[in-house]
């Protein structure tokens, strides 16, 4: 896909470095840009956490929620950044990055992207903690956030 | 043949990441399941759950759609990423 950009590996990346690559093209002005982090957990016992996905459906599946983001919005440059393995607390998990227009389809298009990215992309967290280690559940929170721009698309589709 | 791939608690609770599918003859993801799970109690119960997830040549598909012999089918718990 032109001027996408998507990235699964271990190795951290440099927000400003992929600021700069999404800002670089003067027919976009807009640009935004979303920063996921390992955080604590309320009982402040968690010292580090493991990600592990299913690297052949992975880069796939972001492939297609950026191109499906790309069919609402007009986009400029997207990056999408997922680190995977052993992450201690406060690092960098995963970037997306999208050059519009204008803010309100980069806006839009950057939450797509994350919403279905937490719903549909093949990744897995696993939580060390100081009473031992656990699998992340997924949260209902995450879904619905997913399915409110299905019905977004449906009102849409509806005026049209 | 049907490659047959498991991840996350998934993974761990059957205790393999990978099995082959000599002799199935169903038709569907939901037909594999029930295949599966007659391998012992464990493999039923974990299977048997509503929450597991299938892709098919890594695209995420419903219960009811229809494996083809060579197809790469997994199974993992609703992702927690991002």
């Amino acid at each position: 896909m032109q001027n996408v950009k998507i990235h699964v590996y271990e190795a951290n990346f440099d927000v400003g470095e992929e600021y700069r690559y999404l800002a670089d093209d003067a027919k976009f002005g807009a640009v935004v840009t979303f920063t996921g982090l390992v955080r604590e957990l309320q009982s402040g016992k968690l010292t580090a956490m493991t990600l592990e996905h299913y690297p052949a459906m992975t880069e796939k599946a972001l492939a297609a929620i950026v191109s499906e983001a790309q069919e609402r919005w007009p986009l400029g440059r997207v990056t999408v950044i997922h680190r995977v393995g052993r992450l201690t607390l406060n690092e960098q998990i995963v970037f997306v990055g999208v050059a519009s227009a204008h803010r309100n389809a980069a806006f839009a298009a950057a939450e797509f992207i994350m919403d279905f990215l937490k719903t549909r992309a093949p990744f897995w967290k696993k939580e060390h903690t100081n009473d031992g280690d656990y699998w992340v559940t997924a949260k209902t929170s995450d879904e619905q956030a997913a399915q409110r721009w299905q019905a977004n698309k449906d009102a849409l589709d509806n005026e049209g | 043949m049907i490659k047959v791939l498991f991840f996350a608690v998934l993974r761990e609770r059957l205790g393999t990441s990978e099995v082959a599918v000599e002799d199935f003859h169903g038709s569907t993801v939901a037909d594999l399941i029930q295949h599966l799970e007659q391998r012992s109690l464990k493999w039923h119960q974990e299977l048997a759950s509503q929450d597991v997830l299938a892709a098919v040549n890594q695209q995420l598909v419903s219960h009811t759609y229809v494996i083809e012999a060579g197809d790469e089918v997994a199974f993992f718990p609703p992702v927690t990423g991002g």
